[in-house]
């Protein structure tokens, strides 16, 4: 357990590093739903520089789990219905409100952003109503 | 130059996500799960994230972007109904698969059908966000 808080500090240190190049060196926001958005869009050099991101952050995870921890997995739920409808609702909210875990939660919120604050704020608290509600009350997740 | 700090900042991002457990759907519904077996490594990462981009932050104030250009101002303090509507929606979708933008990337290659599902379902979210932000400004202005 106290291991598990170590490696999530330690990872958490890596995700703030990458925030901090992208900011320092780009002059750029990392938020991950904005990053993708910008693919989505398709928007000339934005895409190019979004998509060398997107790609480096689903190659330096594979290459970590193939050479030193095999066996890694998401947990994620095999009910393809519930995977479909969250996909959707994660799509959706966080290009609305213009910002995830990443842009709103770290860089945000690290710059004291009121946005940022309300915005985790808020998300934090709809995610705890959702497990509450799904999880205890339906029993569906 | 541009291009470097992006694949930098990826590779790193991908790889904070997977050694912090933030890929694994259940460490992250254990943190949401406040009424169950609470899990709390996601404060962890949250809080050691905070510190190279709160020290970064500070940095901003002396220099420009390595590149050019300069650093992304803060944006007025507004909370309407696109910050908040948005808000809720992805919190209901993270509750609901424990997965949010950056995992969901971070862990395709291990993520299984289920992964590839998953973000097939986002990007068609993310593509009808447009629309639905203009509704959202529709009813705000009606109301």
């Amino acid at each position: 357990m106290i291991t598990d808080w170590i490696w999530g500090l330690l990872g958490g240190l890596m995700i703030g590093a990458a925030g901090a190049v992208y900011l320092l060196g780009n002059g750029r926001i990392m938020g991950a739903s904005g990053i993708i958005g910008r693919i989505v869009d398709a928007k000339g050099s934005q895409a190019l520089e979004a998509a060398a991101f997107v790609a480096a952050m689903i190659a330096a995870p594979a290459v970590i789990a193939l050479v030193w921890l095999p066996g890694t997995e998401t947990h994620l739920t095999s009910d393809w219905l519930v995977i479909a409808v969250a996909g959707l609702l994660v799509g959706l909210g966080t290009r609305i409100a213009n910002g995830c875990t990443s842009g709103h939660g770290v860089c945000g919120m690290s710059r004291l952003s009121p946005r940022g604050i309300v915005a985790t704020l808020v998300f934090m608290a709809s995610g705890i109503a959702t497990v509450a509600i799904f999880r205890h009350v339906l029993e569906i997740i | 130059m541009r291009i470097f700090f992006a694949i930098l900042s990826g590779g790193l991002f991908g790889a904070g996500l997977l050694l912090s457990g933030m890929t694994d759907t259940n460490k992250v519904q254990g943190f949401l799960d406040l009424f169950g077996n609470w899990d709390p490594t996601l404060a962890f990462v949250m809080g050691g994230a905070m510190i190279p981009m709160a020290i970064a932050w500070q940095m901003t104030k002396s220099r420009t972007p390595v590149i050019g250009g300069s650093f992304p101002e803060m944006p007025a303090t507004e909370f309407d109904r696109r910050l908040i509507t948005g808000s809720v929606l992805f919190g209901l979708g993270w509750g609901l698969a424990g997965l949010c933008p950056g995992p969901a990337i971070a862990s395709l290659t291990y993520g299984g059908t289920g992964g590839f599902l998953f973000l097939a379902a986002m990007l068609i979210g993310m593509r009808l966000a447009p629309t639905a932000s203009r509704y959202l400004d529709s009813r705000s202005a009606a109301a």
